[in-house]
């Protein structure tokens, strides 16, 4: 038997920087094939050959036994390979059933057959359980998992006979991942051969049936899934032993004063009589369902949003949040790490200096005039802190791979000196090396009596780092859970705001 | 869910809001003019929208695809000066010279297409150099203004259908409904739309890139020398103006505008910018019957045309997230 696709000695350089050596990948029709890798292991670079965006410099590339060239997407789409990108490949000006309907689009007399395409599309949308999103609706207006889940409708639309998932899940509630799982079991069955990429071991470990390995750009293994530990799969990956994943929290409770306190935060009907605090060297977890307004309680107490009603005090004294700059002047201190690094963390073309310096540009500089000495200081500092790997600082961080743009967005802020640290969901698409140094790094800013908020969709992670988690349902909050009663089964409940709609609802 | 015809609505916003200004401004010229709602009247306000419309029609194919055509103006002032050399004589001639000029147009839409698509230089910048090449032969063609032009063709296209309908509006809607809406329901004309949304999501989903930023140069070629067939009837005679070129190149983007496409590309269309068109050319009109000097104009439009951005920007206001205003 020949596998549906099989890559084999691919290479690939990027000016002086080896992406891939010698890599090979086999796929098999009705299997699920894990891709596992660092960032930086090769993976993205692999799937871009995959996916007609990236030529290779050497290697062959055989469909059902047969060499092929891959030379454009479109290429790779006429030769039934289909990819769901990470970074989202959907128009946001065009509507849900055009961006479906994008390339191969039901046509009556040479034109596109607009209802057909609707149909098509809402047929593709209900086939991953997303009936909910209306097809004439505009990508742009839509919340990040539903794009997701677009995107997913989009690449099953074009029939394919592989399909490339990378990163896909990563913005999806874990409603959404279970229906999308359930489909690509049921695709698997229909005799589909499924890439799956993903930095979540239990999604791998739920779905796939053989997973293969990279660092550095080689091959490291292929095996049949449940053959290994995760953590032995975590060595293979890093090629160095992990301990445990989260760093241990400190048993004492903090007492000293509130440095955030916020009451009865409203806003627009989505965010509702919010009231909490958090002490120095507290981590405190937002959980609950995706959507429920974690992101938006981040950015109110940013000042990104007009119009919010209730109190906001910090270390005692109440604020007016009235945007980003402000925010950081007014002797707040409050540092966001925000959920897009390319659009609302990084400027990608600016160098890592740039990129690291402007949020706290006014500690060196003077009449308008910026101290490069004191800057490179300060940037030397941080890169030192959170181990950032770059090619000195004057290169544009979007040649950076993921996790280190992930450091500079925190480094950025960290150079201001905050007391206070809203994440928005550092962890998602971050591979597992950078999570842990991520964690050790919550950890010492804690250590060092930082006020730390912590949205994560990741259950295991608010239980690993937070102090007490807020679960957030509908705008509001629901349920502390405290450390002991930190669970993965209480969070869900909690989440899911199970008490409270049976009680509510008549049937 | 929300109905079919709000997301309608809000995605055909700036044609409407065009579409609104223009019935009200054309509404208080018509009955501030002396001679009230006449047929002559109507066809001259016709010949001079649709002279903008379509030179703006040419502008906003290529801005759809987040570009931009400097060289409309020139291919317009062109196609008049060839027109008036070739749309001569017996009507069999003058028919074939309509067809040459219209290919010409064709022919130098193609140039800035290859050039913008595989010289792969900013559209800005090598439409801006093409347009002064092709009124480089503008010049050549016609050095002094002049010509012979068949008095058949250039009345009929500037006349009107049964003394009710004024030609031009009969061009422009046939323009809107051969033209236009086939190419908005296309592959490649949905790929415009795609390219300008984001050029690089398009070339991952596969979208003909190349083809489709081709074609929208080509289509606004053709429209601009359609244009330049209209001035040709309009004024008997041929002129290498640049001073007119240029301005007909800056109205157009004008019109785009206050037709509703946006210069980031990606939404709008043809329908809107005919309105954004027949606004532009109704604010002369207005100074006309409310006796102002005619030199007021340019500041009128300017402000027409601050209000009507404005207006797109109303959403703006009701942003309750400060993120959303700065993607």
């Amino acid at each position: 038997m020949t596998p549906l696709l099989r890559l084999e000695g691919i290479s690939k350089r990027y000016g002086g920087v080896r992406a891939l050596a010698g890599a090979r990948l086999e796929c098999w029709r009705g299997r699920i094939h894990a891709v596992l890798g660092e960032n930086g292991a090769g993976k993205s670079t692999l799937i871009k050959v995959l996916a007609g965006v990236v030529k290779p410099d050497a290697g062959t590339i055989e469909l059902a036994g047969k060499p092929i060239v891959l030379a454009t997407p479109a290429a790779a789409n006429r030769a039934g390979i289909v990819s769901v990108f990470q970074e989202l490949s959907l128009l946001p000006d065009l509507t849900v059933a055009d961006n479906i309907g994008i390339v191969d689009p039901p046509k009556k007399w040479g034109m596109i057959d607009q209802r057909a395409q609707r149909r098509l599309a809402e047929e593709a949308l209900a086939r991953v359980g997303a009936a909910d999103i209306h097809p004439l609706a505009r990508v742009r207006d839509l919340a990040l998992s539903r794009r997701q889940m677009v995107e997913i409708a989009k690449a099953l639309a074009r029939d394919p006979k592989l399909l490339i998932l990378d990163e896909a899940t990563s913005a999806l509630t874990a409603a959404d991942v279970a229906t999308v799982f359930t489909v690509l079991r049921q695709l698997r069955e229909e005799g589909l051969a499924i890439v799956f990429i993903s930095h979540r071991m239990h999604e791998i470990a739920e779905l796939a049936d053989d997973c293969s390995v990279y660092r550095n750009g080689c091959h490291v293994a292929t095996f049949s899934a449940g053959s290994k530990s995760p953590s032995e799969i975590i060595e293979m990956m890093i090629g160095r032993d992990v301990k445990s994943a989260f760093p241990p929290r400190p048993a004492q409770k903090s007492t000293q004063p509130p440095v955030l306190k916020v009451a009865n935060l409203s806003w627009a009907g989505r965010l509702k009589n919010i009231d909490f605090e958090v002490r120095p060297g507290e981590v405190v977890g937002l959980g609950g369902l995706d959507g429920q307004g974690q992101r938006d309680l981040l950015l109110a107490l940013f000042g990104a949003l007009t119009g919010v009603g209730g109190s906001v005090a910090v270390n005692g004294k109440v604020v007016m949040l009235s945007s980003p700059r402000r925010t950081n002047l007014a002797g707040g201190g409050i540092a966001l790490i925000p959920e897009d690094r390319k659009t609302e963390g990084l400027m990608m073309p600016m160098s890592l200096r740039d990129n690291l310096s402007f949020a706290a540009i006014d500690q060196f500089s003077r009449f308008g005039l910026i101290d490069r000495q004191a800057e490179e200081a300060a940037i030397g500092d941080m890169i030192r802190l959170l181990g950032i790997r770059a090619d000195g600082i004057d290169g544009p961080v979007a040649a950076l791979s993921g996790g280190n743009q992930q450091k500079v967005v925190i480094g950025k802020w960290l150079m201001t000196k905050p007391q206070i640290i809203l994440l928005n969901d550092p962890t998602r698409g971050v591979d597992v090396g950078t999570k842990q140094e991520l964690y050790q790094l919550l950890h010492a800013l804690a250590e060092a009596k930082a006020a730390v908020l912590f949205y994560s969709t990741d259950y295991a992670e608010l239980i690993g780092c937070c102090d007490r988690v807020l679960i957030l349902y509908d705008g509001a909050i629901v349920r502390v859970l405290e450390r002991d009663a930190m669970s993965e089964r209480n969070i869900v409940a909690s989440a899911h705001n199970v008490a409270t709609i049976a009680a509510d609802v008549p049937p | 869910m929300r109905r079919d015809w709000s997301y309608w609505l809000s995605s055909n916003r700036g044609p409407l809001i065009a579409a609104a200004l223009f019935v009200a401004m054309f509404t208080l010229f018509v009955s501030k003019h002396p001679a009230g709602f006449s047929l002559n009247i109507v066809n001259t306000a016709a010949n001079k929208g649709a002279l903008l419309a379509f030179v703006a029609i040419a502008q906003t194919i290529p801005v759809l695809t987040s570009g931009l055509d400097l060289s409309v103006g020139m291919v317009f002032v062109m196609a008049n000066c060839l027109a008036s050399t070739l749309v001569v004589g017996r009507p069999v001639e003058a028919a074939l010279g309509v067809l040459v000029v219209l290919v010409s147009g064709l022919l130098c839409g193609a140039l800035n297409g290859l050039i913008v698509v595989f010289g792969r230089l900013q559209p800005i910048i090598a439409t801006l150099a093409t347009g002064a090449i092709y009124y480089g032969v503008a010049l050549w063609l016609r050095p002094a203004p002049g010509g012979a032009v068949n008095e058949g063709f250039a009345d009929f296209i500037t006349g009107s259908l049964g003394n009710a309908v004024p030609f031009s509006i009969v061009l422009l809607a046939g323009a809107v409904l051969l033209i236009w809406i086939p190419y908005r329901r296309s592959v490649l004309g949905r790929a415009a739309f795609a390219i300008g949304s984001s050029e690089q999501a398009a070339y991952m989903s596969g979208v003909p890139v190349a083809r489709a930023k081709f074609l929208a140069y080509v289509l606004a070629g053709l429209f601009a020398a359609i244009a330049g067939l209209l001035l040709t009837g309009l004024t008997y005679s041929g002129e290498a103006n640049a001073l007119l070129g240029g301005s007909y190149t800056l109205s157009s983007i004008a019109a785009v505008v206050v037709g509703g496409t946006s210069l980031f590309g990606g939404s709008g269309g043809a329908i809107g910018t005919i309105f954004g068109a027949f606004v532009l050319r109704t604010i002369g009109d207005l100074l006309f019957v409310f006796d102002l000097d005619p030199l007021w104009q340019p500041l009128f439009l300017g402000m027409v045309l601050l209000i009507s951005v404005s207006l797109g920007s109303f959403r703006l206001l009701r942003v309750k997230r400060r993120v959303d205003l700065y993607r």
